[in-house]
């Protein structure tokens, strides 16, 4: 090892523990901001340090430095601006971006290494490359999709594949052949890895299409995974320690989340990745639904009961989310808290789209995020709640749940049943992503204020402040 | 010993950290580690710029500047929403949107 490859081992070195750092940092409110801002630091060091050793060791092409820079201005460009942009509620969506586009960018390097040398590469490198390509495009694809499903795009939500569990194996089967074949032929590498390539893209494609919208946290959080993995790899075959020790941190990152939110929703991780609920959901809406009828109340009804209540438990879900209502709920908190009412927020670890997506929302309209409590603490509570007022969560409050034969079986849920009152703010009378009715709204103590979260909540807010008038 | 030896163990022994790391996280900041670990993985823009050197071909003129494109959107894009996340968890300070007027009418 020459001189500036020892300097660049330790930088790379030094970035690679600033990350861990880093995330260290974020398991608390208080030093996470601290947290991603040293490892964007350690990022910047280990960036400077690949060019310094670019222009120290020199380079073959000019052409290829100029569109490296000019390709890092593009992305620099685009990244800031989507993230400036963005809105808090759309946040799922760009994160699995962000995630396509890593998954290409090591895609992109692992084949570069595969094809562009004039000699074939050894089989070391075929491996881990290869396995870069493949993972790489496994995840492009999927996040793609599943950024595709989260924003509500109409054509994914429709498009199903008859059969799906066969293509899956099928394309398994294909890709992993081409991967063998590669490694076994390196000569003829440009076809095998183009054929990778491709049968990687397709099975990315088919192994999210059939997951459904509610079990997209889950999957956004494998995917990520498996980009931290394809650069782990893309680290392997260039002999890179930054790649290897940060790739294998998200790698590692991504599957204990994923773990997490599996066991939230009590099913194993294997069972939501095969596509429970997207393939279940078609079988089981042409079921017969629960008896009995929904009560609909006004927004004045429900001021009386908010105002007049000890203690209310707001539920929030994906709905508060799609209508933008993070805002329109903090300050009706606000509002009941001032007149001496107790106000917390239940957080289900699945609602929304994202893990902990309600917690950033709220945050956003600047609930303290010790108003926020977490699922086993929040249940207990509802036996005392007055009133549970349900915005936009569906599933996740089903008590059909608690029994086994439906698909949300086995699924922790709030007993948001257990509160005196209970009213439901809904947009209209569809079914959850889980594709089955919700036995709550046909309860006695059950109230369903219908119409978009945000007029509804506005409207409420507004009768409330005539009453404390 | 080989690098690839020693690259492997790298990589196993960063697997365990990253395990012990993210357990620790409160399910309130699952989504900003998912987006900040998402970043982190934007270190692929280095194994570009590696790889830039050695490039002499169309083709590898193309992968360079594809990857360094979607590198970069992704580490900066990356790092700059997490940021965006981060800022709103300090609930002392307000944030800066255009709903501004609505959070004054509740303001107390």
């Amino acid at each position: 090892m020459n001189a500036i490859d020892t300097v660049a081992w330790f930088v790379y070195l030094l970035s690679a523990v600033m990350f861990v750092i880093g995330l260290h940092f974020m398991n608390s409110p208080k030093t996470a901001r601290r947290g991603n801002l040293i490892s964007a630091a350690g990022m910047v060091i280990a960036v400077i340090m690949a060019f310094v050793r670019l222009f120290v060791t020199g380079y073959r092409s000019a052409t290829a430095i100029v569109l490296l820079l000019l390709g890092i201005l593009i992305g620099a460009v685009a990244g800031v601006v989507s993230a400036k942009k963005v809105k808090m509620t759309d946040m799922p969506q760009l994160v699995s971006i962000f995630n396509t586009v890593g998954g290409g960018a090591a895609a992109l390097v692992a084949l570069n290494d595969i094809l562009t040398p004039q000699t074939a590469p050894s089989l070391v490198v075929l491996i881990t490359a290869g396995l870069g390509v493949v993972i790489g495009s496994v995840t492009f694809t999927g996040s793609l999709v599943a950024a595709g499903k989260l924003q509500g795009v109409k054509f994914l939500r429709k498009l199903t594949i008859p059969g799906k569990g066969l293509f899956n194996v099928l394309f398994i089967v294909l890709t992993v052949a081409s991967f063998v074949m590669l490694c076994v032929q390196p000569d003829r590498r440009l076809l095998w890895a183009v054929l990778t390539t491709l049968f990687a893209l397709v099975y990315g494609l088919v192994f999210v299409i059939p997951i459904g919208g509610a079990d997209m946290p889950v999957v956004i959080s494998v995917l990520n995974a498996c980009t931290g993995t394809a650069v782990a790899m893309s680290g392997l075959a260039i002999d890179n320690v930054a790649l290897i020790v940060a790739g294998a941190l998200v790698g590692a990152a991504g599957v204990t989340l994923s773990i997490l939110m599996a066991q939230a929703m009590n099913r194993p991780l294997h069972s939501v990745l095969a596509g429970g609920f997207g393939g279940a959901s078609a079988a089981t809406s042409s079921q017969e639904g629960p008896e009995g009828t929904m009560k609909e109340t006004t927004a004045d009804d429900v001021a009386v009961q908010l105002v007049y209540a000890e203690k209310v438990i707001f539920v929030p879900g994906f709905g508060l989310a799609q209508a933008q209502a993070q805002r329109e709920l903090a300050d009706l908190g606000e509002l009941l808290k001032a007149h001496g009412v107790e106000v917390s927020y239940a957080i289900h670890p699945v609602a929304g789209r994202m893990p902990g997506h309600m917690n950033v929302l709220l945050a956003e309209a600047n609930v303290p995020y010790d108003e926020l409590v977490d699922l086993d603490d929040i249940n207990p509570q509802f036996s005392s709640a007055n009133v549970a007022l349900v915005v936009g969560a569906n599933d996740v409050t089903n008590p059909a749940a608690r029994r086994p034969g439906t698909p949300v079986s086995g699924m922790p849920i709030l007993d948001v049943d257990q509160a005196q009152h209970v009213v439901v703010m809904k947009r209209g009378r569809g079914r959850g992503y889980a594709g089955i009715e919700n036995e709550l709204y046909f309860e006695d103590n059950t109230q369903m204020l219908f119409g978009d979260a945000k007029a509804g909540l506005q409207a409420v807010i507004a009768a409330v402040k005539e009453l404390l008038a | 010993m080989s690098p690839l030896v020693v690259s492997i163990t790298l990589f196993v022994l960063a697997l365990l950290i990253g395990v012990e790391v993210i357990g620790k996280v409160p399910a309130t900041l699952h989504t900003p580690l998912m987006s900040g670990a998402n970043s982190i993985h934007g270190i692929v823009i280095v194994g570009v710029v590696i790889v830039a050197a050695e490039a002499n071909s169309p083709l590898a003129y193309v992968f360079v500047f594809l990857a360094a494109i979607l590198g970069t959107m992704n580490v900066v894009g990356g790092y700059v929403v997490t940021d965006r996340m981060l800022e709103m968890f300090k609930s002392s300070k307000p944030t800066k949107t255009s709903d501004e007027d609505k959070r004054e009418e509740a303001g107390k």
